[in-house]
């Protein structure tokens, strides 16, 4: 009678499948790491951080030209036309900061995947004072020092954000002059140069 | 004898049942399918169940937007759903998803159905603005229910009570009541080229026409552009006695899309049979029940003098109380005047001056003084009709007083308002501004 040498573990049928399914597992894993491109480069994904900066500095390009090249031309240098905050009733520009927040909307119209506000804690509409604790500590830190950031996360709704916080900054006479005089301001002492608020872009994290 | 079993008969009342539904289903008016009476906004078009109502997905965003979207982004709509979509607003959306329509307003329940299709509670407001108080002192004892009760705010449109509105045209209240509607503008959406002017001796009907009609017609605006019979009847075996409106929206675009947006002409928009006075809520005189709207109810195609089509046309089926009252109204006295001659053209008011406005409009790349033919455009809530129709003639104050005023409004504004709105109180004026 011939002894049955015991098998190893590893060599049962169960655990040949386990290992048979890792293994393809770990091929799958690898072809999809490297074979992701034709050129068989990794895609390294773009930080929240990165992305977030990139698109503060589109939204703050487009507002200066609006400013500088429109508005400032039109109004201050030719004295072409004027802009005000009624400026369907006056047949009048848009505001820089009105032009930027209706861009704001028709962006949330095409996705809810980016957002940003122009907020601050002097809003001329209460609506646009800081509502969650991000925007809070944000907008102090960029308070505190206008050239640095503020990265966070935040969950709204069932939803995790990537929200970052950027200065503000009173670079034109009709920024300081607006909000000086307007009624509902709650603050009348800007000068240029001054930090007003913050621009908030949240990006959806899953 | 043996009587049917059981089975049987439930199958047979089981198929009977079925072919009832699907025979309802087919007709043009599926009212057995109705959960409850629609609300008075949609009562005309409620036989048209699949504009509202997507299969297995209820009545979805993009059905209220076919036909409200462009009225809510000329409204520069104060609570637009893009404005709310910004994930800062989550924790107000969790009370009240305001980016959807149905959240305030539900079809088929007229025991909770309010002004303006609204099912909500009256103060709803409070949801998001309760420390409203806090921001501005002056309204720290107002109720929350009377935030769009008073003339004060409305949901979406606010562009005639804004603050700055009303700083600039509120100051001193004073009642002012002269005035005039700005000058029409006759404009088409096509081009007629150098026609001349035709006469009765031109016109090129079959030659049955009633002489009375192209004697009309041959003293009409229509024949002074050039406009034959065969322009708007066909010509020829393609001939038809009574033009269908898109013939008339081939010239006068922009006064159709109008008439078809507003309670006149929705029907016709959904693809539905015309409106007639008898399936109005409003009271209507029964000797128009049998009418039917499209553009020849109120314009005589042949005699096209829109005199006829601003008051008369009106009152030939309302016969509600405001309709009623309006002879004896000094709107109506100054219309009279205009007719007459006594006073300036536009310095009179019919109904039209209030319910088709005259308000300015870019067509073919110019702005444009146009009448608005969507008679419920500035109507629900009224105070839309303060910048167009109102402050023509009346200052913002008396103005809104009036609005406000419910039992002026049943009298056609005979008198003088018993309230008054204390917005404009609030806000100070521009020579106060820091």
């Amino acid at each position: 009678m011939r002894l049955r040498t015991p098998r190893p573990p590893w060599t049962s049928r169960g655990a040949v499948a386990a290992l048979t399914l890792a293994a393809v597992a770990i091929l799958a894993g690898a072809v999809t790491a490297c074979g992701g491109s034709t050129q068989g480069t990794r895609s390294p994904g773009i930080p929240p951080e990165a992305m977030a900066d990139a698109i503060h500095h589109v939204l703050e390009s487009d507002r200066t030209v609006y400013a500088r090249h429109v508005v400032n031309r039109l109004q201050d240098e030719e004295g072409v036309i004027a802009a005000s905050e009624q400026w369907e009733d006056d047949r009048t520009l848009p505001l820089p900061a009105q032009m930027f927040r209706m861009s704001a909307q028709l962006t949330a119209e095409k996705t809810d995947r980016v957002s940003y506000a122009l907020l601050s804690p002097w809003p001329i509409n209460s609506r646009n004072a800081p509502r969650t604790e991000a925007e809070e500590a944000g907008l102090e830190s960029v308070a505190a020092d206008p050239s640095k950031p503020f990265y966070g996360t935040e969950s709204l709704g069932d939803t995790e954000y990537f929200t970052a916080v950027y200065a503000d900054i009173a670079v034109s006479p009709a920024c300081v002059t607006c909000h000086n005089a307007h009624a509902d301001s709650p603050r009348n002492d800007f000068e240029l140069g001054d930090t007003m608020g913050g621009v908030v872009v949240r990006i959806a994290l899953d | 004898m043996r009587s049917p079993r059981p089975t049987v008969v439930w199958l047979l009342f089981t198929l009977a049942a079925c072919a009832w539904l699907g025979w309802s289903l087919a007709r043009p008016r599926a009212a057995v399918f109705l959960p409850g009476p629609s609300s008075d906004g949609h009562h005309q078009i409620e036989a048209a169940c699949d504009l509202c109502h997507t299969p297995f997905r209820g009545v979805a965003q993009e059905a209220c937007l076919d036909c409200h979207a462009e009225e809510l982004e000329r409204a520069r709509d104060s609570h637009a759903a893009a404005v709310f979509s910004d994930p800062r607003n989550a924790a107000d959306l969790a009370k009240l998803d305001v980016r959807l329509c149905v959240t305030c307003h539900t079809e088929h329940q007229p025991e909770i159905t309010a002004a303006m299709g609204v099912t909500l509670q009256r103060d709803f407001c409070v949801h998001c603005h309760a420390d409203i108080g806090d921001e501005r002192p002056t309204h720290v004892d107002f109720a929350p229910a009377t935030c769009a009760s008073g003339g004060c705010h409305n949901f979406h449109d606010n562009r005639n009570l804004h603050q700055d509105f009303l700083a600039r045209h509120g100051a001193g209240g004073v009642a002012t009541f002269e005035g005039s509607l700005p000058t029409r503008e006759a404009w088409i959406a096509v081009d007629l080229g150098d026609r001349a002017p035709v006469s009765a001796v031109d016109a090129d009907s079959p030659g049955n026409a009633a002489p009375e009609l192209a004697e009309a017609w041959a003293s009409s605006a229509h024949a002074a552009s050039g406009v034959a019979c065969s322009d708007c009847h066909g010509g020829g075996a393609d001939w038809i006695d009574r033009p269908r409106p898109d013939v008339c929206a081939s010239c006068h675009g922009a006064e159709s899309t109008g008439f078809l947006a507003g309670r006149h002409g929705m029907r016709l928009a959904a693809n539905l049979e015309p409106m007639s006075p008898a399936d109005a809520r409003l009271p209507m005189r029964p000797e128009a029940a049998s009418r039917t709207l499209d553009c020849g109810a109120c314009h005589d195609p042949h005699d096209v003098d829109v005199r006829v089509a601003a008051v008369d046309a009106c009152l030939g089926c309302h016969a509600d109380d405001h309709s009623t009252a309006y002879a004896e109204s000094p709107h109506a006295g100054a219309w009279r005047a205009e007719l007459s001659g006594e006073t300036a053209p536009g310095s009179g008011a019919s109904c039209a001056s209030c319910h088709l406005p005259r308000t300015e409009a870019r067509l073919g790349g110019a702005p444009r003084i146009v009448v608005q033919h969507n008679q419920n455009d500035n109507l629900r809530p009224n105070e839309k009709m303060l910048r167009d129709v109102c402050m023509n003639c009346h200052s913002l104050a008396f103005s809104l007083d009036a609005l406000a005023d419910r039992e002026l409004i049943r009298r056609n504004f005979r008198g003088l308002p018993a309230r008054h709105v204390e917005s404009v109180d609030m806000v100070p004026s521009p020579a106060d501004a820091p």
